[in-house]
């Protein structure tokens, strides 16, 4: 451990500008990064390659016609629309729903707060696969046709837990003070929620629906329990890993790895800029 | 805050998320675990007849999927902790002004579907892929090198998919630590090694504790990588849950199974928070 840095005397205070030659362990992380990139890079590259077989594994040259025919394969187009469609609404319900949950959590104290937050724990560190069976289980006991819907339904349940916990975070952190003087100055409950508490816990909300968005989109144990015969897009690539993934697939993901990067960086700038 | 007339107030609004919460977490439990003691199939029908030998069946047959599920599990979680750490501890201590980017470029993968994600690390570990291929071909690697379909794989696709877990709350609890504490140790002549091994490590132990929740629960659970990287030979519990459920449509057994594993992972990480000390699981996990 003794060669973890470079420096000859010990850490001082806020450690000192990065150095100009490379220590054994910033070369790790760039290492333990360039690992991490790797695969992403193959999928990016792949997206490109001019495939004539099934199996997209060997380079056979440059080509953009994948990117040409993205919507050549009609089922793969809904999949992607599905997935859409119940990140989106999945992410507006559980925002709703997981903001008032943490702000009830963050600011009082109430009968049945305890087992309010042991089952948001339970839900946040329960085996996906016992989520998917369980919610499976009942459908099959009630005899529910599953589709569409009952994906909504899941996707809302475990992000949930993951909304309110973000949003009570930064509940806890702020002053009471403040929605006490607008109270003081007149202000009836839903004018000092609109005008007040929502601008404070706004960073809190946007990490959460951030947060509910992208477990939604990427879910596929849960979603693969309770689809029936509606297909996202997880599932579509699972569905093809068997007779080899069409070239489109790497496509959709370089352009929603693309998009979700533009949306982290923005959302990132702006949040620097805000007032803490 | 309303005081008076705000009783009611936080009753309201955790009621729709309780809600949805009873009706599709827990009320599926419950019938889970009552299915899970049924006995039928899918054409005449399950009957509730307490038939507690689901379980004994399950564990006796699928005993070794247990095993190795938990086995899988604890070493990619090692691979996890032993691989996140560094780069946390550097980025953390290291990092300057550039801390958030490197955090960034680790959290990448995530920006792509874990299952495409998998798939691409399945493409790295094709014998012949752009990866393997050239490496076998110039000699590099021997001729008879093959890594995919076995242990080795699925193992090092669960570390893949699951390592930013690891390294975010490490690395949040190394970024806590007081600068003045480290400095405090060296002005008690504490050495590099000591100042790591009895301040920052102990202090840092939290972060390593939740993300130890984080990864060996879904980890140990995962079937997608022993899907799709493994092959028939290293099948995982979820796999045969999957199974149970989709194929044979043997639900009571797959219930039974699926309870198994919560169960035993959930033994597991109380267990585990007692011999750490950790006094809190709910304020470690909920960080």
């Amino acid at each position: 451990m003794t060669t973890l840095t470079t420096t000859k005397t010990p850490v001082r205070g806020r450690p000192a500008r990065p150095k100009r030659r490379i220590s054994g362990l910033h070369a790790y992380t760039l290492a333990l990064i360039a690992w991490l990139i790797l695969p992403i890079a193959i999928m990016i590259l792949f997206g490109f390659n001019d495939t004539r077989s099934k199996q997209n594994f060997e380079w056979q040259g440059f080509t953009l016609k994948w990117y040409a025919h993205l919507f050549d394969k009609g089922d793969l187009t809904t999949a992607v629309i599905n997935s859409l469609t119940i990140a989106l609404l999945s992410t507006l319900i559980t925002t709703i729903l997981g903001t008032f949950a943490g702000l009830a959590l963050g600011r009082y104290r109430f009968r049945g707060k305890g087992s309010t937050n042991l089952v948001l724990f339970m839900a946040i560190s329960c085996p996906e696969i016992v989520m998917g069976a369980s919610l499976l289980s009942m459908f099959v006991t009630f005899n529910l046709p599953r589709g569409y819907l009952t994906i909504l339904v899941a996707h809302v349940m475990f992000s949930i837990a993951f909304v309110a916990v973000t949003v009570r975070a930064r509940v806890v952190g702020l002053d009471p003070a403040v929605e006490e003087a607008a109270q003081d100055l007149g202000a009836g409950p839903w004018t000092r929620f609109r005008l007040v508490t929502l601008p404070m816990i706004m960073p809190g909300v946007v990490a959460g629906a951030l947060l509910a968005f992208v477990l939604s989109i990427d879910d596929f144990i849960i979603t693969n329990f309770t689809s029936g015969s509606t297909i996202t897009f997880p599932l579509w690539i699972y569905g093809s890993t068997r007779t080899g993934t069409p070239p489109q697939v790497n496509v959709m993901g370089t352009l929603i790895f693309a998009v979700g990067i533009v949306i982290a960086v923005v959302s990132a700038r702006r949040n620097m800029r805000a007032p803490r | 805050m309303a005081r008076g007339r705000g009783r009611l107030a936080p009753y309201l609004m955790i009621l729709p998320s309780g809600l949805w919460m009873a009706v599709f977490f827990l009320i599926p439990m419950v019938l889970m675990v009552s299915l899970s003691l049924q006995t039928g199939n899918l054409i005449e029908g399950f009957r509730q007849t307490f038939h507690w030998q689901n379980y004994t069946d399950g564990l006796n047959t699928y005993g070794d999927k247990f095993v190795r599920s938990l086995w899988y599990g604890l070493l990619a979680t090692v691979a996890c902790i032993a691989l996140a750490y560094p780069a946390a501890y550097w980025i953390a201590f290291r990092g300057g002004r550039h801390k958030s980017t490197y955090l960034f470029l680790l959290l990448l993968p995530y920006f792509v579907s874990f299952i495409l994600r998998t798939v691409s690390w399945k493409l790295v570990l094709t014998d012949n892929g752009p990866i393997l291929g050239p490496l076998r071909g110039s000699g590099i690697l021997p001729k008879d090198f093959h890594i995919l379909d076995t242990s080795v794989a699925v193992v090092s696709g669960l570390a893949y998919n699951f390592l930013p877990f690891m390294v975010l709350p490490i690395y949040v609890a190394l970024e806590r630590i007081d600068h003045r504490v480290v400095e405090a140790a060296y002005d008690l002549y504490a050495s590099r090694l000591q100042a790591f091994t009895r301040v920052i490590l102990p202090l840092s132990l939290p972060g390593v504790f939740a993300g130890v929740i984080m990864t060996f629960v879904p980890v140990s659970s995962d079937y997608v990588n022993a899907e799709v990287l493994g092959g028939p030979q290293n099948t995982m519990i979820g796999n045969v849950i999957q199974t149970e459920y989709f194929n044979n449509s043997a639900y009571p057994m797959a219930s039974a199974l699926s309870f198994s594993l919560m169960a035993i992972l959930l033994v597991g990480i109380f267990a585990y928070a007692r011999t750490l000390g950790t006094q809190d699981v709910l304020e470690a996990a909920g960080r």
